[in-house]
Formats: structure tokens, sequence, C-alpha cells
């Protein structure tokens, strides 16, 4: 019919911005590239540093040494309470995390006032850095200003004739069971917004025929939510719940601010401990060591990962 | 205006055959449907004659020319999509003129061209909506308007009408012929309604896994369908066959008379049919029976063109059907092929 | 009757959980304003003012510490990491999610793998790769460092807002005379625009949130960001400057909360898509 929409260039050939492998190729090389480069070689060197003796003085790998720097972390006691309770915090928060984003996402699906005022509230505590975050529990927590002691003051949980005792002050951060609980409600409080939005999004998708259904069927609240929104829910829950693994796990920064491991070693973690040893001790190699223990545990969470990927591949 | 030739194009994805050595040549100005249902490989067919999807083997040809190897773009080739794929984040102006942005057409000519298509769909008031806000009827005529705003050489239309409900589908249906016979476009219709292909199509091109069965006229398609398959499949109800021997006779149901009061003059087939029950489809009633006499339990239909009251009685009944020598396809067993008549 | 008691147990659990979001912050701004002897009395009651609110505290802020440095620093770090991730990730999601195949998916596979390896076992050999290129102890080797955070976990959440993005569109504009890039740039990109608001929020406030890093390659104070700068000039041995403290922290949250309660729906819609993206195909 004409010419000039048609032929608009003489050689119409295919050329790279059609080529769909190559541009794919092109698109995510970038990407690989730079993780390769900057955590492919860092982890690689990772483990390379585990078997050295550098040291923050001397930080080039000369030679390497075996296993003398693993003997050496699982010989200190210090590393079996840090593993210890790296395991036990993450299981805790995960617990809690599991309960509370079921919970609050069950909430925040259903229409009401103030909603978008609320929805922001709640998300305060992602929008922290985790330091700062921790320093402003570290001075809710305070042993002798905490605003919570005075609250259960006032309704004579604590001081005189109190059922805590008579004393005035719970010191959070000082006794070992509540100072684990203490950072354990830090890491439930801090991850529970993008818990809870995941599970939020998967909520959403649940079509809306099954609880119609359940409605006309009679089923209750809790029925509904025994039967349809758990199930329901599961591989989303079970996604929140390997981000925030990942996130409690590798974090130091809660600890290192909150209770610096203490009193004593006793919320000592693994990424703190090898933090300590390899940067505030100088044994660059002795804390890589300490921190490759996190390794296997992270790598079953990684194939716990890939199988729930899979599996929802399948169906 | 061009014609499309499309020779031994086939496509293979790992194992699976889509299609599978496909021969087929327009005319121009044609509008050339292809009908098939889902997996039948119609929409790789047409994918791969808009470009979206190399063939793995044989060639297509607008033109006389090879058009394998060159990306959408280059072919002239406009394409309305079921979904019609509008652009949602543009208005209807900036939808339609989009190709002639896209092809560096000068911007001097976007007014004429756009007034052009507006005025042909009749779509002026829509012009600076958003697709969101457009009923179903409306997005096809904007899809429309910017498939046609660029002269492309061949249209093609992935199941145009199957988004629409039943009441425009209908008008828009005729519409779209009209559109097509207007600007004379070679046009390749693929749907799975046949009422769309046969009342659409100069020709039809039914498929089944990954093959043409068989090209035709809706009218040849329907009187002489070349197998089996293409029997069962066009015409509502579809053709009836039975097993005799190593044949298989068609009979479509409207040949298919009560012997009673039909008269016959070469009666080529008898069948005694137990009738299990009547459906009234508009300007007929259709009966639903069993062969008595026959080997064969498939249910066969028969059209009924007179009044209920004649026929009422029958439901339980046997009764005996007859039909004209000359209306009895006869299918060869093994191969599925027509091979001649009574 | 059941109803008005469901009711009300909804608004509780409402009310609670929204508290024990906020408390913290309640008290972190009380206290900003609070005067050294109010602060540290037992007796009063820490939920007022005794005698009267002060903002000397919050002024010392600016003028007797480094947190304009620190702020302006994490800023300056946001303001290159959040361009990088998206340059790096928004490509790569797209191939992905369109054009890499079998190969991609499983290269993809590797990018989110790599999300499972926290900083705190990279981040010794990570001192001696910044150390090596001679970036230790400045901003830039945090620049180089964070998108290692942020690029996977933006790639897993642009990969979904592309998945729900239909295909019929990439194709209409190849048809229309794009090639498959311009495809994406002129009809996928702009409806992604939503999922790549999300990013810059998401990206900017992981690498706000990194403590590892900045507190092993940084030691001079005029290239601290805030996650490190902050505790460590008002935290001085055992002398804490509390209304420093929380008013920096903030400073920080208050505007990073508005902006995700702003997104807070699309980022649900964006984490649905991811997960349905996951689920399917």
């Amino acid at each position: 019919m004409n010419e000039e929409a048609g032929a608009s260039g003489p050689p119409a050939r295919a050329g790279l911005a059609d080529d769909e492998r190559r541009l794919g190729w092109l698109m995510l090389g970038p990407a690989l590239l730079y993780i390769g480069g900057f955590v492919g070689v860092p982890f690689v060197l990772a483990v390379l540093l585990s078997f050295s003796d550098a040291t923050v003085g001397d930080p080039h790998i000369h030679r390497l040494v075996g296993l003398v720097n693993y003997r050496r972390a699982i010989a200190q006691p210090q590393f079996w309470t840090a593993l210890g309770n790296s395991l036990w915090i993450t299981f805790l928060t995960l617990l809690a995390l599991a309960v509370l984003a079921t919970a609050l996402s069950e909430l925040l699906a259903r229409p009401f006032r103030l909603k978008r005022l609320v929805q922001t509230l709640i998300i305060l505590p992602w929008a922290m850095p985790v330091s700062l975050a921790a320093v402003a529990w570290l001075w809710l927590l305070d042993s002798t200003f905490s605003p919570l002691d005075w609250l259960f003051r006032r309704i004579h949980l604590l001081g005189p004739g109190g059922w805590f005792g008579p004393g005035l002050h719970f010191y959070y951060l000082g006794r070992t069971g509540l100072a684990i609980a203490s950072i354990v409600t830090v890491n439930v409080w801090r991850m529970l917004p993008l818990a809870t939005l995941i599970v939020l999004a998967g909520r959403m998708s649940i079509p809306r025929e099954l609880f119609d259904q359940a409605q006309i069927d009679g089923a209750g609240f809790f029925r509904v939510l025994l039967r349809i929104s758990i199930p329901a829910l599961m591989p989303v829950l079970t996604v929140a719940l390997l981000f925030a693994a990942l996130m409690v796990f590798g974090d130091m920064a809660t600890v290192a601010l909150l209770t610096r491991g203490g009193p004593g070693t006793a919320t000592q973690v693994l990424p703190y401990w090898a933090f300590l040893q390899g940067i505030n001790g100088g044994d660059l190699s002795g804390g890589a060591a300490v921190a490759l223990f996190m390794l296997p545990v992270l790598a079953g969470v990684a194939i716990a990962a890939l199988r729930l990927a899979y599996r929802s591949q399948q169906s | 205006m061009a014609i499309l030739e499309v020779r031994g194009i086939k496509k293979h994805f790992g194992r699976i055959r889509a299609v599978d050595g496909v021969d087929f040549r327009t005319r121009d100005g044609e509008l050339f449907a292809v009908l098939g249902l889902s997996g039948s490989g119609k929409s790789t067919l047409m994918r791969l004659v808009a470009g979206l999807e190399q063939p793995t083997e044989g060639d297509i040809l607008l033109d006389g020319k090879s058009v394998v190897g060159i990306p959408p773009r280059h072919r002239n080739v406009a394409m309305v999509f079921q979904s019609y794929a509008l652009y949602p984040h543009m208005t209807v102006r900036d939808n339609i003129t989009f190709p002639l942005r896209a092809r560096k057409v000068p911007r001097e000519k976007w007014a004429e061209k756009l007034d052009w298509v507006t005025a042909m769909l009749g779509i002026g008031p829509l012009l600076d909506r958003r697709p969101t806000r457009l009923s179903g009827g409306e997005k096809q005529k904007v899809a429309l308007a910017r498939a046609l705003v660029r002269d492309p050489e061949l249209f093609i239309f992935d199941e145009p009408l199957s988004a629409l409900d039943a009441l425009v589908r209908n008008t828009a249906r005729a519409e779209l012929r009209e559109l097509q016979r207007r600007t004379g476009i070679t046009t390749l219709y693929v749907t799975h309604d046949q009422l769309e292909a046969l009342g659409l199509g100069d020709r039809v091109a039914v498929m089944r896994g990954g093959r043409v069965h068989q090209i035709d006229t809706p009218a040849d398609l329907h009187a002489r369908p070349a197998d089996t398959f293409v029997a069962r499949f066009i015409g509502n109800p579809p053709m009836n066959l039975i097993e005799r021997d190593a044949q298989v006779l068609g009979i479509r149901p409207e040949h298919l008379l009560p012997a009673a009061a039909a008269h016959v003059a070469d009666p080529g087939l008898r069948l005694q049919l137990r009738i299990s029950h009547l459906e009234f489809l508009g300007e007929h009633w259709v009966a639903y029976g069993f062969d008595e006499s026959g080997q064969s339990k498939e249910r066969i239909v028969a059209r009924l063109s007179q009044e209920r009251g004649e026929f009422g009685a029958l439901v339980g009944q046997v009764a005996d059907f007859v039909a004209e020598r000359r209306n009895i396809k006869i299918f060869d067993k093994q191969s599925g092929r027509l091979v001649g008549q009574v | 009757m059941r109803r008005g008691l469901r009711t009300v147990a909804f608004y509780c659990g409402l009310a609670a959980f929204t508290l024990f979001s906020v408390f913290p912050g309640i008290w972190m701004v009380l206290t900003v304003f609070k005067r050294n002897t109010d602060l540290y009395s037992i007796a009063a009651n820490p939920f007022w003012f005794h005698p009267g609110p002060t903002v000397r505290h919050l002024l010392f802020l600016f003028t007797g510490t480094h947190f304009l440095r620190f702020a302006l620093n994490s800023l300056l770090i946001g303001a290159c990491v959040v361009p990088i991730t998206l340059l790096l990730s928004v490509p790569a999601a797209y191939a992905l999610a369109r054009l890499t195949g079998r190969w991609g998916e499983r290269s993809g596979m590797v990018l989110f793998l790599v999300y499972l390896i926290p900083p705190t076992l990279l981040f010794l050999p990570m001192y001696q790769v910044v150390t090596f290129l001679g970036l230790a102890n400045t901003l830039w080797a945090l620049v180089l460092v964070y998108p290692t955070i942020t690029v996977p976990f933006c790639t897993w959440l642009l990969l979904g807002f592309f998945k729900s993005i239909p295909r019929d569109l990439d194709e209409a504009a190849m048809i229309d005379g794009c090639s498959r890039f311009e495809a994406f740039r002129r009809a996928v990109l702009p409806l992604a625009l939503p999922g790549i608001g999300a990013c810059v929020v998401f990206a900017f406030s992981l690498q706000l949130s990194d403590y590892i890093y900045a507190a092993t390659f940084v030691t001079a104070t005029g290239a601290m960001p805030v996650s490190v700068g902050v505790p460590t000039e008002l935290i001085r041995g055992d002398v804490f400057f509390w209304q420093g403290l929380m008013a920096a922290d903030a400073i920080v949250a208050i505007p990073l909360m508005l902006a995700y309660g702003l997104l807070f729906e699309r980022l649900v819609s964006g984490f649905q898509s991811a997960e349905t993206a996951a689920a399917g195909s």
C-alpha cells in the first residue's frame, strides 16, 4: 500500500536488540558478573582465609595451615555458647514471628478506619537501621531508667510487695534468660513488618470464593483460620520465615549494641564472635573460620528454599 | 496488499511438535481463517508468521520474499491480540500512533493517518481516554485502529472476538468483515470458534496436532469434509459417523430424515433409531437417539424441520430414518480420509 | 452480641500490634526533648516532662556532633547505591522474566542463593578486597559493596512485577515496530514503575541498615554512615548521649517510615506478584 511504513531500513535482518538470547545474557550479565565478583570471590577468599594464618596486621594469605583455625575455634567455650545462642535465638524468633505475622496479616486483610495510619506505624521497626533500633531498645531496656520497669512498678508487679519481688528493676539485659528474651523481642519487633508484608501479600492472593464458601458452610472464625488461611499461607509463611531466618541468624548489630554478648558471654552469637575475633582481635583467619561455621545452617536454609521453589514449580 | 505463503513450516519445542509441516498460500486480499482447538498449533503458526517465533524448518513468504529471520518490526505485519494488548499507560491516541512513532514515520504524517483510522472505526470521542476506561468493544476498535494505522501488508487476528460478550460479538464480527473488505488487506484470522471461521473466512484451514487437515471454502468444508476429524469438527450438531464394515458413513443431521414424513427418492441408508430426547434449537428441532439395528453405540443426531407436534410422541420410541444416497459420505475406517459417496 | 465482641477483639488486637511496633518510637521521641535531670530520675513519670521539654539536645546533635556528616554520607551512599542497584537489577529481572529461558532460570537461582550468604560471613575477605582496591576507610568501599545486598533482593522483587505484566504487551510493541529492547523500554518499563519505586525504597533502607560492613571498612569519623557513626560518636565508653541518639534515630526512621507507609499497598501487591511468579511458571 505504501512504502515508507514498511521498508524503514534497508538491512531488515535481526540486530542485537532483536536477538533474544544474546540480549538476555547482555541484560543479565552485569548483575551476574557483579555478584560473581563481589560475592563469589570473597566467598572463596573466606574459605581460603579460614585455612590460612592471616591477621589484620598482615592480611595476605601466605600459606595454608589446614584445619588449625577450625580446631582453635572449637576449642574455645565461647564458640559453643555463640553457636548455641545463634540457633536458639533464631529458632525462638521464627516461632514468634510465625504466629504474630499470621495474626497481624489476618487483621490487616480487613478494611477498617485509619488503615493507612496503622499500616504506616506498623512498618516503623523496619524503617530503622538495625544499629539504631538496637540503641533505641538499649535505652528502653535500661537497667535503671526503663519506662517498662516504671509501668510494672505502677501496677505493683515490681517493687516492695510486687509479684516479681521487692526489687525495683528487672535488669532485662543483665540476666541471661531475660537478655536472650530481649534479643528475641528486638528481632521479632524488627522483622515483623517484612514478614507481615510477605504473608499479607499471600493472604490477599487466596481466592475470595474460598472464604465465601466457608462462610456458607457455617465455619467460624477459628475454623476458617485453621482450615483455609493457614494451609493456604504455608508457602508464603515459609518465604517470610526464610528471609527472617537469614536476617536474624546473620545479624550481629543487635547483639553488638544491645548486650555486647553479655552478661559475660551469655548472649554471644556466631557473627559477633567472628567479628570480635577477626577485627577487634586482629585474627582474620580465626574469625573467618568462626564465620564459616554459619555455612552448614545457611546451606540447610538454602536447600529448604530450593525445595520450596521446586515444589511450587511442580504444582 | 500481499500474498502470504507458508511452505513446509515446522516448529518444535523440544519434543513437542507444535507445528508439524504446514503449507498454504493465501490469495491477495483474502480473509484466511485458521480453525483449531487449543493445542492444535494455530497460535504457534500465527506467531511464526508474525515473527514472534522462529521456525525449526520451512519458509514463510510475504509477496514472494522470505521473511524468515526477519524480526517482527521489519515485517509489515499487524496483529490484533486476543487481549488487545493496549498499552495501559498511554491514551488511546498514543496507542494508535505508537506504531508510527516506533517506525519513525515523520510526525507531520501522523494527523492524517490518525484522522483516517478514527473516522473509519468511529472512535473519535475516545482518543483522550485511557484503555482501562474503555468497554470491550471499544478496546477492540482501538486495537484495530492501531493495527490499521500503518498500512500493513498483512493482518493477523488472534481470536479478536473471544473477549467480547455475546451481545457485542455479532456486531463486532460484521464490522470486522466490513473493515477487511474495505481495506482489502490480506488477513490471517485465527480462532477456535467455527462460527467465526465459517462466517468470516473466505477460506478456512482446519488444524489439529500441528497439521492442516483441510483448506477449503466454508461451504465445501461443510459439504465435503476431507476426513472424519473435519466431519466431526465442522457443523453444529456435527456429522453423524456410522461404522459399516471397513468404512465409516457420514451423514449430516439435516440429511437424516424421518422415513414416515420424508420423500426420499434414492435412499442410501435406513436406520432404526430409539429416540432418547428432543432439543429445540430455534428454528428447528433436533432428535438424539441410538441405532437399534447397528453395532455402534454412538449417539446419532437427526434434524427435524417440522413442528414438534408430529414428533412429541417419538421420545422413547423407535423410528425409521432414511438418507438420500448422494448425501452420504464414505470415509476409510483406517485413515479416516474421505473416499467417496455411496 | 457475638459480632460486637468480635469487633472489640479485632480492634484490641490491632491496638496491641500497633503499640508493640511504635512503643520504642514513642519512647524515643519523648526522650529527645527531656532534660538530663528529668531523664535520670527513677521516681518521676517517664512519659511526661518535669519540668518542660527542651530542644537543647536536638540542637547539640547538629552542632556538637558529626551527625550531619553521617547523614550526608548515608544520603550520598544511597544516592550511588540506589541507581547502581536499579541499573543492575532492572535489566536482570526483565531478562529472567522474559528472555533467558532455562539457563537463565538457573543463573537466577544463583542470584537468589547469594542472598543467603550474609554479610557477616563475607566481611573479613571483603575487607581484604576493599583494602586491595585501596578503598579502605572511604565510603566508596560501601558504595561498591552494598549492591551485593540490594541487587538480589530487588531482582527478586522486580521479577515478580515483570512477570505480572502480560507478555502480549512486549509482543504488540515488537509487532508495532520496536526491537525487543525498545519494547522493554517503551511498553514494559513504564508499567513496572511501581515496582521500581518499591525497589528504590528497599534498596535505600537496606543499605542504610547495614552495620557490619561499615563497622569493618570505615574507622575514620568523616566517612562513617549513620548506622555506625551515630553509635560510635554518641556512645563514649559508658557515657550515652541518649537524647542525641534517639534524635538521630527518629530523624532517620520517621521519613523512611512515611515512605514505606505511602508504598504499603503497592508493596503488598508487589510481593503478591513476586510470590505468584515464584509459584507459577
